[in-house]
């Protein structure tokens, strides 16, 4: 019990506040870097820890949810504050990531990037902000505007180098996206408050809905949460948006503000709709499975870094997702443990994304800075010129593709027992699902495990490509402690993962009312019971590295460690060229080759007697040309037609105000 | 957890190391027979390696530290692996650290490092190898863990002692028509992943046709020593889950005394002849398959390991 | 797990690997080795005729052994065998889509036949009930692959393996048909058979091919 009861909310807000206050300190002489860079970001990088220090409170046994109501807002509708084990968990998720990414960040902005150190210093900060407004919202109205605020501060930031026209593009994509979204989301609030017209949280949670509406409360949030984290097929603007923002932002998006759309699935499904029908959680199992097969599939096709890491991103999400669905499933036929242990899946795997994928983006930062180059065509051997960036690049590599004894591994781990921990659901069809549900995901792990050996080899191992890279430097310090920082807890989690599901056990606590079995020391979990499972990150690491070790001290004692530096034998050819490595398309061919029905590919082949023979190719998304240019020109077709009532005539458009006052005079009296 | 629960487990883990040159020796051997060629001695194996721990290491100039490392992560990934599968005995301390899927993704770091080690020099066979040994390990590694999963479904547990203890203690006979999926599934996935016909040809050094030999082609001296001693600990390694699984009599149980540690040593080795033997025999009778089939012969390992599980839920019910 | 009875064991063995030699033949690019595994569906069958016959005790179920033996594993190969070679198509044919994507609508259509057989096998009274799904699947995989062929001699096969599932299903829930239907549907796949052949020799003539995408000649423009 924490003798400051009532204190944790007003730290926070001071907290949340001080980050404001800092975004616009920013524009005070906004062209001075060292301002910016070395003394606003880092200070930003304190609050993040501050912030996630309260989250990490709200998570110790025995806290009671706090609820604060603040002085501002509508006349009637005043904003709501809560503070529980839910919103602390996501709190201790943005302050311990967004920490790592504004250190990098410090080190990361410089000048030249189209907009002044002091605004982007602005936008970061109102954009971390909005983030935690959004966790501790109890009201619909507050829930909206910090959503909005959220929406616009990234918008901002993705278009910051505003004069390239894709970047545009890319920008307007999110920003309509977003939109759709959040419509949908005010929808579903409007649904949710269940006639009593409060549209504060506590209303909400009380209100009994009809099956049907609930039903629809639930698809409209499923659609508008969906929006913002990538479920497929509302993914598109993922890819374009990710890779067209400053990579610290890319890093923000990808691992804070996907999170926050899950928080905000988890906290409308499980606490103000109470769980619901077996359909629910059917629902989003499947387009979950589907979106994590969709994003690896694409994520192993790509040739920019940044694009075939937003749809590693999208993968994760689905897998998240995932977990999700299948803890709504067996919330519904009453299996709480099952529940539980599928929602500490998907919370750890949310935890365990934000850290290495915000630190392989960061990473891509640090490489588009030394080197200028995106594509992965024009990258290669970088592992020799930056060392640091390379290290802990790999660190994020193996976490990502789920390899033991580091972090993803374990939610990976978490989530198969998930999926076959269930005795037989009594549902026909259903427990037929859990299988191949199990098949999928495994299957994603793998591919996920096939894209990260492109990634990593194709930018840091092999020859350089380019001349150019020759010149790459290393990165800053400032970078390399916020790199290190997020490998350091990819590590942590990784070894000591019981420690991350003591602090998940209170949220599955609110959630489902149990939690799952405690392990018995901080570096072995046994989610349900020991002699089924169980596993220990750090006794296996140890015992890898004594095996390593000991062979390593045989070999040489016994023989000899005597090496000569020769040319690559390479077969026996003498000449060797940097351009006779796999480029990125050839290592994706094989994916090519076996998924082909899921993409839209066009060709381009040289005819015989081309002077400058080129082979191009072109992988699009089956949903942009499908779904959604059809839909543009139907919203096209729309508003063409609409447009007969703009006459331009004045007579014509008095004459509408004349009808509608008609209208209304007869419906009134 | 007691002294002989310690040594069993050591043991476990230096015989696996030990013995796996025997068994590749013994592959070759049947092989050659089958071909009606004359046989290296069953013990060459271990003459080449000590051939070549004494040579110098033959480096690239600008390999990284990333490639000096992997023959030792290799080699330490197997043999934790080997550590974790009941070979002689169930008692096994270490596999409380990690179960079936732990296992799997032991086998997936090997295949990471071995690939992006590839991918570090540059050549055009590096990565050549390195992406399709990606290829047919993204096809392998879920199939080999629906393989599992079936055995986990069946007995409750995804620690592979608890699965021994547990088949070795049920009375009766007990046929399972999911383990036949399982066991067709497990023996096509341990072809792919151990470099044998019909998708690869270990004993080739054509280029084009090569796999796993072309990750191994930058290495040589004890770099190569280790690399090849790992491939054939994982061999070794897949026969004990293949035993383990359907043909566990044998094994020492957690109560039995050091005698039948004894005993459990003597059964392995005459499992290991048969399946050996048996071994050699699919390598003869198949032909190898192009490149772009060898994803649809996972695919339908993967697809009769799925297909097990669903029978078995179809048939429990 | 409740202990089944040995028998009851060894049928759904014999059910597993039913469904394991329909997956195969979808799989299958070489004619030929569609019509052996055709043979092993009907010794499969054979085999679990004859088990459910001795383990509930029904004479009649005998002499359907005996007549699936001969005809299924014997006859239709045989004559198909005949038929390949006096039309001398012995080559490999490659489905209509790739065969990742046909084992994975293959891995659909089981899961869907396994979830609609569940309630229905817990309706019927035999020993065997619960691989009715297994019948269903196969009946199910034996369509796509009819479907998903060139060659004329395959939609044979699948066929006769469609008419493998439901004698399944008819031996699994109502322990085999009347005699007299079972000789009916026999005396039906013969002469169904020999019609088909006659059609080969006929495509054949005007086409110079059997590949069935010449058919589609035939449709007016």
């Amino acid at each position: 019990m924490n003798p400051f009861f009532a204190t944790h909310v007003p730290v926070l807000l001071g907290l949340v506040f001080a980050w404001l206050v800092l975004g616009l300190a920013g524009l005070v002489r906004s062209h001075r870097i060292a301002w910016v860079a070395y003394t606003l970001f880092p200070l930003g990088a304190l609050v993040a820890l501050g912030i996630a220090a309260v989250g990490f409170s709200a998570l110790a046994d025995g806290f009671v949810a706090e609820q604060v109501i603040l002085p501002l807002g509508l006349p009637d509708l005043p904003f709501h504050i809560r503070l529980d084990a839910l919103s602390g968990f996501f709190l201790l998720l943005l302050g311990s990531v967004g920490a790592g990414i504004s250190v990098f960040a410090a080190g990361y902005f410089r000048a030249g990037e189209g907009a002044s150190p002091g605004l982007l210093c602005l936008q970061y900060h109102t954009f971390l902000a909005s983030m935690a407004m959004v966790i501790v919202a109890d009201d619909a109205y507050l829930f909206m505007v910090a959503w909005e605020t959220m929406a616009l501060s990234s918008y901002f930031l993705v278009t910051t180098q505003h004069r390239i026209p894709e970047i545009q593009r890319a920008g307007f994509l999110y920003l309509l996206m977003a939109h759709v979204g959040a419509l949908a989301l005010l929808l579903c609030f409007g649904v949710l408050q269940g006639g009593s017209w409060l549209m504060t949280f506590d209303a909400m949670r009380g209100a009994t809905l009809s099956p049907v509406w609930a039903g629809v409360a639930f698809g409209l949030a499923l659609f508008g949460f969906g929006a913002k984290a990538g479920l497929v097929p509302l993914h598109v603007w993922l890819p374009e948006a990710h890779p067209a923002a400053p990579s610290p932002v890319s890093a923000m998006m990808s691992g804070l503000m996907l999170k926050v759309a899950i928080y905000g699935l988890l906290r409308v499904s499980f606490d103000l709709l109470h769980g619901g029908p077996w359909w629910w959680g059917m629902l989003t199992l499947v387009l979950g499975l589907g979106t994590a097969l969709f994003g690896a599939v694409f994520a192993a096709v790509q040739t920019d870094m940044k694009r075939l890491l937003a749809y590693s991103s999208i993968e994760n999400i689905g897998l998240i997702a995932a977990a999700i669905g299948l803890a709504l499933l067996s919330y519904a036929f009453d299996m709480r443990l099952l529940a539980a242990l599928a929602l500490t899946a998907a919370l750890l795997h949310a935890l365990n994304h934000a850290l290495f994928k915000s630190l392989l983006f960061l990473a891509t930062g640090s490489v588009l800075h030394a080197t200028h180059e995106r594509s992965l065509g024009k990258l290669g051997g970088l592992i020799r010129r930056m060392p640091w960036v390379a290290t802990l690049a790999l660190i994020g590599t193996l976490a990502l593709a789920g390899l033991p004894p580091l972090n993803g591994f374990v939610s990976e781990w978490l989530l198969l027992q998930a999926f076959l921990s269930t005795p037989s659901i009594p549902h026909a069809f259903v427990n037929m699902i859990v299988p191949v549900g199990a098949a999928v995901v495994a299957l994603t792990a793998a591919l996920a495990g096939y894209v990260m050996v492109k990634f990593y080899g194709v930018i840091f191992l092999g020859q350089p490509r380019e001349p150019s890279l020759m010149q790459a430097h290393d990165a800053g310090w400032l970078e390399r402690v916020g790199l290190g920082w997020l490998a350091l807890g990819c590590i942590l989690i990784g070894v000591f993962p019981q420690v991350a599901l003591n602090a998940i056990a209170a949220v599955t606590r609110v959630l489902v009312g149990t939690v799952i079995q405690r392990g018995p020391a901080p570096w072995w979990i046994a989610p349900v019971a020991r002699e089924q499972a169980s596993y220990s990150g750090l006794w296996l690491l140890l015992g890898m590295a004594g095996t390593i070790a000991v062979m390593f001290v045989l070999v040489r004692r016994m023989y000899h460690g005597r090496v000569r530096r020769t040319p690559p034998w390479n077969c026996g050819y003498p000449a060797l060229t940097p351009r006779m490595q796999d480029t990125a398309e050839g290592f994706g061919q094989p994916i090519r080759h076996m998924f082909g029905p899921f993409f839209r590919i066009a060709r381009e082949l040289p005819a015989p007697d081309d002077r400058a023979p080129r082979y191009r190719i072109q992988i699009d998304d089956r949903c942009w040309h499908g779904l959604y240019l059809p839909l543009a020109r139907a919203v096209g077709w729309l508003a063409d037609a609409l447009s007969v009532l703009q006459r331009g005539r004045l007579a014509v458009y008095l004459m509408y105000s004349f009808l509608t006052l008609l209208v209304l005079l007869v419906f009134v009296l | 957890m007691n002294a002989l629960a310690l040594l069993s487990q050591l043991g476990g883990m230096v015989l696996a190391v030990a013995l796996a040159p025997v068994l590749a020796g013994w592959v070759a051997q049947c092989r050659a027979w089958l071909q009606n060629r004359s046989a290296p001695p069953l013990l060459q194996p271990y003459r080449s390696l000590r051939k070549l721990f004494r040579k110098d290491a033959a480096l690239a100039t600008y390999a990284s530290p990333l490639f000096r490392a992997t023959p030792y992560v290799v080699f330490g990934t197997m043999a934790m692996a080997a550590a974790i599968i009941p070979s002689v005995t169930t008692d096994l301390p270490m596999a409380r650290v990690a179960d079936a899927i732990a296992l799997v993704g032991l086998f997936a770091t090997a295949r990471v490092f071995m690939a992006l080690a590839a991918m570090d020099i540059g050549t055009v066979f590096g990565s050549m190898g390195a992406r399709r040994e990606m290829m047919i390990g993204f096809l392998a590694e879920p199939a080999l863990l629906m393989v599992l999963f079936n055995a986990f479904l069946m007995f409750g547990s995804t620690a592979l002692p608890t699965v021994v203890e547990d088949i070795l203690n049920t009375k009766g006979l007990m046929l399972q028509p999911s383990l036949a999926f399982a066991g067709v599934a497990f023996v096509m996935v341990l072809l792919a992943e151990n470099a044998r016909i019909p998708i690869d040809n270990p004993a080739t050094h054509l280029e084009v046709t090569m796999i796993h030999e072309a990750m191994l082609l930058e290495y040589s001296a004890r770099h190569l020593a280790l690399m090849e001693w790992a491939s054939w600990l994982k061999l070794f390694n897949y026969a004990c889950i293949g035993f383990a699984l359907f043909v566990p009599w044998g094994i020492a149980l957690h109560a039995n005394g050091p005698l039948a540690l004894l005993f459990a040593v003597a059964w392995l080795a005459a499992k290991l002849v048969v399946a050996g033997a048996v071994l050699a025999v699919i390598e003869t009778v198949s032909a190898k398959l192009r490149i772009f089939r060898a994803p649809e012969f996972l695919s339908m390992a993967f697809l009769l390991a799925v297909l097990g599980l669903l029978v078995h839920l179809l048939l429990q019910s | 797990m409740p202990t089944l009875t040995l028998a009851t064991q060894f049928l759904h063995v014999l059910a597993a690997g039913l469904l394991m030699i329909s997956f195969g033949m979808l799989a299958q690019r070489r004619t030929r080795s569609l019509i052996v595994l055709l043979a092993w569906q009907g010794a499969v069958l054979t085999a679990s005729t004859l088990l459910v016959a001795v383990s509930a005790h029904l004479p009649d179920l005998y002499y359907s052994a005996a007549l699936t033996l001969v005809e299924k594993v014997w006859l239709m190969p045989w004559i198909l065998m005949r038929l390949m070679r006096r039309l001398g198509i012995e080559g490999d044919s490659d489905p209509l889509v790739n065969i990742p994507t046909l084992m994975l609508v293959g891995l659909g259509l089981v899961i869907f036949a396994f979830g609609l057989a569940q309630p229905i096998s817990s309706l019927a009274t035999t020993v065997t009930r619960q691989t009715l799904g297994i019948a269903m699947a196969v009946i199910l995989l034996a369509f796509l692959m009819m479907i998903a062929r060139h060659k004329a001699v395959t939609q044979v096969i699948g066929f006769l393996a469609m008419e493998n599932g439901l004698f399944f299903a008819a031996t699994s829930t109502t322990y085999g048909m009347p005699m007299v239907i079972e000789l009916g549907i026999a005396l039906d796949l013969l002469v169904g058979v020999f019609i088909f052949g006659i059609f080969f020799f006929q495509i054949r003539e005007q086409f110079d091919s059997l590949d069935l995408h010449q058919l589609e000649a035939l449709k007016e423009d």
